[in-house]
Parts: structure tokens; C-alpha cells; sequence
């Protein structure tokens, strides 16, 4: 139990009164960010990052990951109150919760969507706490093939697992690749696609991709829906909390797998979205009376949100370990580590041990904090949601272009930005999957330097990729997920002639 | 809806064609420049242009794909992509957007954001000048000592702030 001991040694760290703050902010900032349109958890710590380049990278962390709790719990609530998801995980909330809420009970649906949110997140901190320092023991062993492998294995993932066409999904991937590409070429300090513009020397930030894809885009796509809000009102009080919470107990079943599907598609780069629906599909299967699902059942709740928390915690965990990302903003506080000066990757656990464990402590804290800050603050929250779009959409606007000049004081970023903005509207139209293009913007460099130390290593031999046991096998998996895709879709059209 | 105006601006499919048209052109560039870099084995190993020319070859064989697929896409060929009326909205966001960025290089980004806010909210919530501009003046007002003073990070600015000294 060597963990708890590193854990309380943690704890020291997180537990001043600067970091409680930044704690409390963080959340905040978080669940603002989670209800407002165009701005969500991997944006809004994309803007706010830069501003944490002066800090203690353990108090940046805190605040950051905070952040992107604090949008984790907000995201429920706008589905819920306003029928409108604040973040694609809480699209399977709706389901249950808006009816749950119309039918007059919506301060139950808000504790239960909280508590669940609560649970899987635990369940998730638990698993990196335990799970994490073995994964980092064995990744000391890697070298740039083993890396490869795992890059290749996090992106294949992407098309093997994707709802959409796997053609898209690699469009997006390889167009994040070739965006990561552009500018001084890591290895031989030589430039590329540049084509003699000086605004290209450094290359593409994923930070400013990330806020045009994500925020801007998303603000067009709201305005063009023309949205309306049309809310209940809701009210929490500690009666209503306590009435929730002694429901709760019989869906432990729920609970736990919940938290499995959560935690499984977290590691793998599954994401927060299919694990969202994932765990209510299972849910209704299991469930006593599943004709309920979809008329305000409580259990519709608790699947989904236990799920999407599950999953965005433990997207974490490679994060930390290996330094891959499971989900986009996993990846922005990727890149917030770089920036910090520290290395993401197994090394993480013995050279920066304060830091990691100062982390997983404040995921601990965080979320408690969190969970009290949600179940007393929803009407402060649900009144910012009633400010009209034509207020806080310039706003928001405003807010984006400061985040995107801040990250390199350049103002052709803010143009990028726009750029950016426009083609996360269109494919986001067009169902191309936008998280694999920020994962391959901010692994490219990274993977590439794999790819080349390895092939260098032997001498072009692509063979490396299968030399060991290790190395093999997940290159294999990766390639069997790549596959994977054309395989269903072969076995589909085996079985169609017989079916009709 | 007005029926008359809600008439279909862009089907999904000439929208997929348009789109996969497009970064297959890019593609195209950014390969041919990774083979004037050089896309083989140097010594250093694989050379510069090995990693980008793979990856646009991918997207150039994917975004052929769709193209083919699209081209044959019965469903979407009658699915409405964007119509009249939504995209004149997405306009009324898009098109003040690109002013107030054109605009933060010449007058700076504090004087641009009131403009920029206060515009929007009168043309756009139809709010009056005095509600619009307290709003955008006053947001403008926290974000200036937020980043200025407290983060000390110094954004864009123009002539006004020169002439009131705060550079």
C-alpha cells in the first residue's frame, strides 16, 4: 500500500489555502463553462491556460483539472433544466433527466445526475490510483517502438470504435498530423510547408485549433439553430438532497457498471460521449421496467452521467502514464505539461512525484468540492443560462480571441482561430469526428520522433513494430481496430442477402 | 419558418463534395511540397518530408473515398445541409466576427471587443444604446485589469489606450 502513503504525501501538498482556492475557481470557472454555449471543458482550458505559465505547475493542474470537472458536472445541468446538452456526454441525460424535471422534480434529477457524476468520478480517481503507478513501472521499459505501438494503438482506437464512417475519422486524423507537421521539423531543425510564409514558422498551436474547432464553431452552430431557452426552474434544498440520495442505493447495480463502461472507454480513447451511451443502453437492458426509460426514470440518469464522469477521469490515466491523452481535453492538459517544463510519460512518477500525486489528490478533493459547490449553486448557475444569446455569444467571442492571442501573443492566431472556427462548423455538419484531429495535432510531433528513432534504430526495418512480444502485440490490436470497421461492414453485408 | 425562405441554401452531399474536394486539393499541396523536401531515407533516417508525406497521402486516399461514396449518396443528395434562412444567421455571427478580428491589429482588442459587443447586442438582440453599451463597456472593464494587471498578460492594444497612456 505504498499508493496511500505517496497519496497522503499528496494530499500535503493540495491542502494550502492558495490551492483551495484555485480548487474552488477552478470549479466554478468549470461549471460556468459546462452551461455556456460554444464554451466547454477542453476550450475553456485551452483559453485559460496561458495565463497559468507563471504558476507552480501543481497549482496550475489543480486549477485546470478543476476546470474540466467543474464541466464535467455542468454539462448535466443544462440537459436536465433546458433539455439542451452543454457537452456532447450529457446528449444521453436528456434522455431522462428534462422529462424527470418536467414532471416536477427537477432538484431529484439535478441530485441524481450530481451524485452519479460524483460516483463514477471516484470510481475512476480510485482506478488511476491504484492502476497508474504499475502502468508508469511497466512503461519505464518502453522505448520508440513500444511508443509507436501505443500511438498507433490510440488512434486506430478512433476508427475502430467510431460511431461515424472510419473514413472520416481518418480524414480528421491524418489532417491533424499533417496541420502538426507544419513548421521546424523536430528531428533535423529543417523547415516544411511553410511555403515561405513567416506566420507558419511555429507551426499550428492545437490550442488555437482547439478554440476554433470547439468554441467558435460551436457558437456558429448554436446560432444557427436559433436557440431558445426554456427552462424549469429548479430549486435544491438539503430535503430534496436527502430524499434523492436514500433512492439511490437500489441502482448500485447501474452504479457499477456505469462506472466500468466509464472507466474502460476513458483508458482506451473511447471518450466520455459513446460511454454516455453505452451505459444507458446497458442500463435499459438490465433494467426491471425499461418502457420507463425515457419518461423521467431515475436510473436513465444515473447510467449515463456515472459513465461520462467515469470516463473523463480515467482519460487521465494514459494522460499521466504514458503521456496519451484519452479525450481532447486530456490532450490540452497534455499540452499544459509541456508547457509546465515537465515531461509527460512514466518518468512523470519518479522525477515529479509531488506533482502527480498532488494531481490524483486534488481529484479526490475536487471532485467533493465540486459536488458541494453543483447542489448548492444550480440557481446562480441556471440565471446565467437565461442571458440572452445575443449578450453572451459576442462575449464568448471576445473571451476566445484573447484565449487564442495569449498563447503566443500573435494576433494571426486570432485569424486562425476563425479559420478554425469555420471548418469545426462544417465538420461538425458533416459528422467528421473533431477529437481524433486534436489528439493527432498535439501527438504528431511526439509520434513522428517515435516513428523516426525507431526506423532509425533498424535501419527502415518497419519489422521493429512486431520485434518483441510486447511491441507486437499491441501493434497488432492496433491494426486489428483499424480494421475492424471494414470487417463489420463486410459481415453486414454477408448477412443482409440472407436477412431479407 | 417561412417556407419561402427556408429553401435549402447547400445539400449534405454538395456540402460532403465541397469539403473532401477541398483537403484533397490541400493534401495535394502540402504532399507535393513533402516530396520536394524529400520523403525518403536521408541520414538521418526517414527525412523531413517522410511523416507529411504519408499523412497527406492518407487524407488525399480518404477524402477520395468519400468523394465516391458522396457521389453516389442518394439520401443526402436530398438532405438539406444548410438552408437559406439558417445560413443568413450563421452569417449575422460569422461576418461581425471577421470585422472585429480584422480590426484588433488597427485599433487594439479592448476598443474592438466594445464595438464588437455593443454592435451585436443592438443588432442582433435589438437592444438600445445605453443597455448595449453599459454591457460592453463594462465587460470590457473586468477583462482590461484582469489580464493586464492581474495575469500581466499585455493584450493588443491601439491608438485610444496610446492616447490615454495605458501602454
Amino acid at each position: 500500500m505504498e499508493e496511500l502513503g505517496l497519496l497522503f504525501q499528496g494530499f500535503g501538498v493540495v491542502i494550502s489555502p492558495f490551492n483551495l482556492m484555485l480548487m474552488v475557481i477552478g470549479i466554478v470557472l468549470g461549471v460556468l463553462i459546462g452551461v455556456l454555449p460554444g464554451l466547454g471543458g477542453a476550450n475553456g482550458i485551452a483559453i485559460l491556460l496561458p495565463l497559468t505559465f507563471t504558476m507552480p505547475p501543481t497549482s496550475a493542474i489543480i486549477m485546470l483539472s478543476c476546470i474540466y470537472w467543474g464541466a464535467l458536472f455542468g454539462g448535466a445541468m443544462t440537459s436536465i433544466l433546458f433539455n439542451i446538452p452543454g457537452e456532447p456526454w450529457s446528449v444521453a441525460t436528456t434522455f431522462d433527466g428534462y422529462p424527470l424535471a418536467q414532471k416536477g422534480n427537477p432538484g431529484g434529477a439535478l441530485t441524481a445526475a450530481f451524485t452519479s457524476s460524483f460516483v463514477g468520478a471516484i470510481v475512476a480517481v480510485i482506478l488511476i490510483t491504484f492502476l497508474s503507478p504499475i502502468i508508469a513501472e511497466f512503461a519505464l521499459s518502453f522505448g520508440p517502438p513500444e511508443f509507436f505501438s501505443v500511438y498507433l494503438l490510440t488512434f486506430c482506437a478512433f476508427v475502430g470504435m467510431a460511431k461515424g464512417a472510419a473514413l472520416k475519422t481518418i480524414v480528421a486524423m491524418m489532417v491533424g498530423f499533417t496541420l502538426s507537421a507544419v513548421g521546424m521539423d523536430t528531428v533535423t531543425g529543417q523547415l516544411r510547408l511553410t511555403f515561405g510564409f513567416t506566420d507558419l514558422l511555429k507551426g499550428f498551436d492545437f490550442l488555437i485549433a482547439v478554440i476554433g474547432l470547439f468554441g467558435i464553431g460551436e457558437i456558429l452552430l448554436t446560432m444557427e439553430e436559433g436557440l431558445e431557452f426554456k427552462g424549469a426552474k429548479a430549486k435544491i434544498d438539503l430535503k430534496i438532497v436527502l430524499n434523492t440520495w436514500k433512492q439511490l442505493p437500489q441502482y448500485w447495480g447501474t452504479f457499477l457498471r456505469g462506472s466500468a463502461v466509464g472507466c474502460f472507454m476513458g483508458i482506451v480513447p473511447g471518450g466520455a460521449t459513446p460511454a454516455s451511451f453505452m451505459s444507458y443502453g446497458v442500463a435499459k437492458r438490465f433494467a426491471k421496467n425499461p418502457d420507463n426509460f425515457g419518461k423521467g426514470e431515475m436510473e436513465g440518469i444515473v447510467a449515463p452521467e456515472t459513465a461520462a464522469h467515469a470516463a473523463g477521469t480515467s482519460a487521465l490515466l494514459p494522460m499521466i502514464t504514458l503521456g496519451v491523452p484519452g479525450s481532447p481535453t486530456a490532450a490540452v492538459l497534455l499540452g499544459g505539461l509541456l508547457i509546465w517544463g515537465l515531461q509527460p510519460g512514466p518518468l512523470l512518477f519518479q522525477e515529479q512525484a509531488d506533482f502527480v500525486w498532488g494531481l490524483i489528490a486534488s481529484m479526490y478533493l475536487g471532485n467533493v468540492v465540486g459536488l458541494i459547490i453543483v447542489l448548492t449553486c444550480v440557481p446562480f448557475f441556471a440565471a446565467i443560462l437565461r442571458i440572452p444569446f445575443a449578450i453572451i455569444a459576442p462575449i464568448i467571442l471576445a473571451v476566445c480571441s484573447i484565449g487564442a492571442y495569449t498563447v503566443a501573443n500573435s494576433v494571426f492566431d486570432i485569424y486562425m482561430m476563425v479559420v478554425f472556427g469555420v471548418f469545426g462548423y462544417l465538420l461538425r455538419k458533416l459528422n467528421y469526428p473533431l477529437a481524433p484531429l486534436v489528439l493527432a495535432i498535439v501527438l504528431g510531433n511526439r509520434a513522428e520522433d517515435a516513428f523516426r528513432q525507431s526506423m532509425l534504430y533498424s535501419q527502415g526495418e518497419l519489422s521493429i513494430f512486431f520485434s518483441n512480444y510486447l511491441v507486437g502485440s499491441i501493434t497488432a490490436l492496433s491494426l486489428f481496430l483499424l480494421f475492424l470497421p471494414m470487417v463489420q461492414g463486410f459481415i453486414a453485408k454477408l448477412r443482409k442477402p440472407a436477412a431479407a | 419558418m417561412h417556407e419561402s425562405n427556408d429553401r435549402p441554401l447547400l445539400t449534405t452531399r454538395a456540402a460532403e463534395l465541397l469539403v473532401s474536394a477541398f483537403f484533397i486539393i490541400l493534401a495535394s499541396i502540402t504532399l507535393w511540397d513533402s516530396l520536394k523536401l524529400g520523403a525518403g531515407w536521408g541520414d538521418f533516417g526517414p527525412e523531413s518530408g517522410y511523416f507529411p508525406f504519408y499523412t497527406s497521402l492518407f487524407v488525399i486516399l480518404a477524402s477520395i473515398g468519400i468523394f465516391l461514396i458522396g457521389l453516389r449518396d442518394k439520401k443526402a443528395a436530398a438532405e438539406t445541409f444548410v438552408s437559406v434562412q439558417q445560413f443568413k444567421l450563421v452569417l449575422k455571427v460569422l461576418v461581425p466576427s471577421i470585422i472585429y478580428v480584422a480590426l484588433v491589429p488597427l485599433i487594439g482588442i479592448y476598443v474592438s471587443m466594445i464595438l464588437f459587443i455593443g454592435f451585436f447586442m443592438m443588432w442582433i438582440g435589438k437592444y438600445n444604446i445605453i443597455k448595449a453599451g453599459a454591457v460592453s463597456i463594462g465587460v470590457t472593464a473586468v477583462l482590461y485589469p484582469t489580464f493586464e494587471i492581474w495575469f500581466r498578460v499585455p493584450l493588443p492594444k491601439g491608438p485610444l489606450e496610446a492616447m490615454l497612456g495605458l501602454n
